[in-house]
């Protein structure tokens, strides 16, 4: 068992504010509110965690849309699913194909993301800033000046991201110098 | 040179499953087991040209992105059949090129939806608590900037909802009865001054049968607020709220 590095005072108050908190609780203020410095928080966090497996609790610490929160785990779903009713579906292929290009190219125009999807996306990006995954941030300084979209940090949330960087980066090199094709032998 | 193209044996094809014409030339690239940097044009797109041929219901707006697409390969499956200038033919660019591009980079989003999908599915077996109910009264207005337009389309939605104002049709032919702003504020005073708790403003539009009449009972409260002639308090954000009538003392201070 790892030896706590927390003063226990300190992880009770780090518990208690994850447990009041309904939203991802950055680290700063976690120690704001601890009145400790971050490292302590954090060590606090990490212990906060230790004895809640220790104890074999249904809840987690998750690292998340810039914050850490509590949250049930993974195992418990069908069981915390029968109390709580889904209230949106999925997302659809499409919705996940523009919110990929914005997440990897924003700020990015419509007609931009229609040009890599090769269809037009007016639909898809109603849903996704109606979903709050998707909003609007500025305009680009170009002639008709289009609306920039970017994402937000319920999309962060939404899959479970602590931050854009952990976004894998895209497969592929960039296309801008195709290498020849192989000569394969013709399959008989 | 010429590839054998599985166009005979190819699994018969029943439903657009994709999502656009990238999408569907990847798919038929990768039946045909053809190189994407060298797509073998003709065959291509006369596969693409049988697909489309297929939907007979396709609609228009959906159409139109697809048969750009056709218009697009037949402009190149053109251009390859020219004869190539003698000199410089080496420099003359692949007629493919930039669609080939445009492939390449579709793929590649394409791609990253798998692990989107992934996190998507590992992120809804986690269960997170919601904001609490804040035990403070909900303090108006709302910061500047904290609201969005979608949010007070939800408010206007949910207050619609209790009102029941779409699911009631309404046949008979009723002469409309103009209420006005001020008699709709005296209504109200009226109400809160006998309930020291305040009244609900969704049990203040119960009755409403028009989206008139809600607006007009939303705007008077909005005018009491601004007169500092009621408090508002409101629970949570998006939820119903009271109207109570500030005492004289209250609204003294302010003057």
């Amino acid at each position: 068992m790892r030896e706590p590095r927390s003063d226990p005072d300190r992880r009770a108050c780090v518990e208690a504010v994850l447990f009041v908190s309904g939203e991802p609780l950055p680290l700063a203020e976690i120690a704001r509110a601890v009145d400790c410095t971050e490292d302590q928080a954090l060590a606090a966090l990490e212990d906060v965690q230790g004895r809640l497996d220790q104890c074999g609790s249904g809840l987690q610490v998750v690292a998340i849309a810039g914050g850490y929160q509590l949250c049930t785990r993974p195992g418990l779903s069908e069981v915390v699913g029968r109390l709580l009713t889904r209230e949106a579906g999925r997302l659809s292929r499409a919705a996940l194909e523009t919110v990929a290009i914005i997440a990897y190219r924003q700020p990015v125009t419509q007609p931009e993301i229609e040009a890599v999807r090769g269809v037009g996306c007016s639909s898809v990006l109603r849903t996704l800033i109606e979903r709050d995954l998707v909003r609007e941030s500025g305009r680009k300084p170009t002639p008709g000046r289009p609306i920039l979209y970017a994402t937000t940090r319920s999309f962060l949330h939404y899959f479970a991201l602590r931050d854009l960087s952990e976004l894998p980066p895209l497969e592929g090199a960039a296309p801008s110098a195709p290498e020849p094709a192989e000569t394969e032998p013709d399959p008989a | 040179m010429s590839r054998d193209l599985v166009a005979a044996g190819a699994p018969r094809f029943t439903l657009p499953t994709f999502e656009g014409p990238l999408d569907l030339l990847l798919q038929l690239i990768r039946e045909n087991e053809v190189d994407i940097y060298d797509i073998p044009i003709a065959e291509i797109t006369r596969q693409y040209l049988e697909r489309l041929a297929r939907w007979h219901d396709l609609d228009l707006t959906r159409a139109g992105d697809y048969l750009v697409m056709a218009a697009t390969l037949l402009e190149i499956k053109s251009r390859m059949l020219l004869p190539k200038p003698d000199a410089g033919a080496d420099d003359e660019p692949d007629p493919r090129a930039e669609l080939v591009q445009r492939l390449v980079e579709y793929q590649r989003f394409a791609d990253a939806v798998g692990s989107l999908r992934d996190w998507e599915e590992f992120r809804s077996r986690l269960h997170f608590r919601s904001a609490l109910e804040n035990p403070d009264d909900y303090r108006l207005p709302a910061e500047p900037g904290s609201l969005r337009g979608v949010d007070l389309a939800r408010i206007l939605e949910s207050i619609l909802d209790a009102a029941g104002v779409e699911s009631e049709a309404v046949s008979a032919v009723v002469p409309r009865q103009r209420v006005s702003l001020r008699l709709k504020m005296a209504e109200i005073m009226r109400a809160a001054r006998a309930e020291p708790q305040g009244i609900s403003f969704a049990g203040l539009i119960r009755d409403a049968s028009e989206l008139f009449d809600i607006v007009i009972a939303f705007l008077a409260v909005l005018e009491l607020l601004r007169t500092g002639r009621v408090r508002v308090i409101q629970r949570r954000p998006l939820s119903d709220f009271r109207i109570a009538v500030r005492d004289e003392g209250e609204q003294e201070q302010d003057t």
